[in-house]
């Protein structure tokens, strides 16, 4: 037996075996290093402009003190009307994936189209808001950017709704069934009820992916300098700002540019956080 | 179809005493495939009013896919489909036309695997009265109360009604899921491997509920274990690779069956 561990076979898999767990270690370290150091850099620079006034105050011109009052609620707003548009319609795409057409042709080709539309980037999604609602009304406005975002809210809750009923094992279905619950009763009361963690993790995962999306809004909602939650006008949203502020040659825009960061960062922390604490309720219920 | 053409069941039986059976179900030549596979081979049996009856047989044999076209549960999926007659009373299960949700409140299920809904444990049971009847607070709580009794799982629970099903041991939320399938008012009830998941405490409890219950409902067991066949059971038909082999008394079964694979599998030969 000894002679087993003392054989260079046995030592030449040693030694492979550390040479490749020192590799993944490296690795791990490398990316997490960068990841750390954009953190770090945004806390440092995004803390010391956090104050009362950057939530009380509006964009200020170049020079002067101001806040991110307009374009938080311009987020906010158009953020809640996105995800109320995009939540039914996922839920109900979702559902008809997972419940009524599972075995369909119809479902495989949705599923396939909504993997790419998930995938798509968020550029192409601001261009075809931007063709089909902007140059039609003839001016940038905040039904377009919270449409735009809407686009993307639609396939991450299908996804997670189709995902999280499927996870419903098919003998809860049955037990419905069999003391005669029609399948819409069966869908709402029993398979969405089980479900209710994850597809609520869902729509958080898709407001956390919309609060930093900036390439939609540029070609929709635009910016507006003032305080306006006219939604047929242009509406300011933190992620647009940040873009400007940041690419700005004055020191206090770029200042409020770290500090919108931060509290994108900051909301989909928390987001996140509910996120997984509902996900791990469902795991032990 | 009229009813004179259907034919004499090919497997007959010879109950020893004088008394009265009436087949509350009735199946005759049924096939069933699942896409071009040929699960079950023109099953001949009977169902009689107020008797249980046993399927036993090797897995895969088919007594489950059997079972489960009594309440048409394979309809869930496609695929599927089952040529031949059933028929409840006079009514033909495979029919259409038939109504499957009212089809499933006179012949319930039990299954498996325990199956709560993720409600209350009084929601559980109200959930199904409240599908057919519109009752007044105190009467829905009298006929939950009352399946939870059938079930005999009234005394471990009237504290906690307001508890989640699913927090119930696993024998406790299978008679949850006896109480809800009675709680329905079915005529018929089946049973398929309800025991499976079951430690032994837990199983004797159901059968013990099985033998009070089968004075009001029609009941179909399909089980792995043989002894629990023997104990529960009046009837057994053993089905081997989708034949229906032998059907006929329980203590006939178990004790001078007419066919060699029954004689086998019984004693343990194979399975």
């Amino acid at each position: 037996m000894a002679a087993t561990f003392q054989s260079s076979l046995y030592s030449a898999r040693h030694r492979r075996n550390k040479i490749a767990m020192g590799l993944a270690f490296v690795a791990t370290g490398f990316g997490l290093s960068w990841l750390v150091l954009i953190l770090a850099v945004l806390l440092w620079e995004g803390f010391s402009g956090l104050s009362l006034s950057v939530f009380t105050e509006m964009t200020p011109p170049p020079g002067s003190a101001g806040g991110l009052l307009n374009p938080i609620a311009g987020s906010l707003v158009m953020t809640v009307i996105a995800v109320l548009i995009g939540t039914p319609l996922g839920v109900l795409a979702g559902t008809y994936m997972a419940e009524y057409g599972r075995y369909d042709r119809l479902t495989t080709v949705v599923r396939f189209i909504n993997d790419i539309l998930l995938s798509a980037p968020s550029i192409v999604v601001g261009l075809f808001i931007y063709e089909v609602m902007v140059a039609q009304m003839g001016h940038f406005s905040g039904w377009a950017g919270a449409v735009s975002l809407a686009v993307i809210v639609v396939p991450v809750v299908v996804r997670t709704t189709e995902d999280m009923l499927i996870l419903v094992p098919d003998t809860l279905r049955e037990a419905a069934a069999s003391i005669g619950l029609p399948r819409s009763n069966m869908i709402i009361k029993v398979a969405y009820r089980a479900a209710r963690a994850g597809m609520v993790t869902g729509v958080l995962l898709a407001i956390a992916r919309i609060s930093g999306e900036t390439a939609p809004l540029l070609f929709t909602a635009l910016n507006n300098q003032f305080w306006s939650l006219n939604l047929n006008a242009p509406v300011a949203s933190l992620p647009v700002v940040i873009f400007q502020f940041a690419l700005s040659p004055y020191h206090d825009w770029q200042k409020l540019a770290w500090t919108g960061a931060l509290i994108i960062t900051l909301a989909v922390l928390a987001l996140s956080i509910i996120a997984r604490t509902l996900a791990a309720q469902r795991k032990t219920s | 179809m009229s009813v004179a053409a259907i034919t004499v069941p090919t497997v007959t039986h010879a109950p020893s005493s004088a008394e009265d059976l009436l087949e509350k179900i009735s199946i005759r030549n049924l096939d069933f495939f699942y896409g071009d596979h040929r699960a079950l081979k023109a099953i001949n049996v009977p169902l009689y009013q107020g008797k249980v009856t046993a399927f036993i047989g090797p897995s895969g044999c088919g007594k489950s896919t059997l079972l489960r076209i009594l309440n048409r549960m394979y309809d869930l999926y496609p695929n599927q489909r089952a040529t031949g007659q059933v028929r409840l009373d006079n009514d033909d299960i495979l029919s259409p036309s038939q109504d499957l949700n009212l089809l499933r409140a006179k012949v319930g299920m039990v299954f498996q695997k325990p199956t709560p809904f993720p409600m209350t444990i009084f929601e559980n049971i109200a959930f199904g009265i409240r599908l057919y009847e519109k009752l007044p607070k105190s009467e829905l709580e009298d006929r939950v109360r009352h399946a939870l009794e059938r079930a005999a799982l009234w005394e471990e629970v009237k504290n906690k009604l307001n508890a989640n099903g699913l927090s119930l041991s696993g024998g406790q939320q299978q008679r949850l899921c006896i109480a809800r399938t009675v709680a329905v008012r079915p005529e018929v009830i089946l049973f398929d491997e309800p025991c499976s998941a079951l430690d032994p405490i837990s199983t004797a409890k159901i059968e013990e509920l099985i033998d009070e219950l089968k004075d009001d409902y029609t009941i179909a067991i399909v089980t792995h274990n043989m002894q629990q066949a023997a104990r529960v059971s009046d009837f057994t038909a053993f089905m081997y690779l989708g034949d229906l082999v032998e059907f006929g008394e329980t203590t006939k079964i178990f004790t001078s069956p007419n066919d060699r694979r029954t004689q086998d599998y019984i004693t343990g030969r194979f399975g």
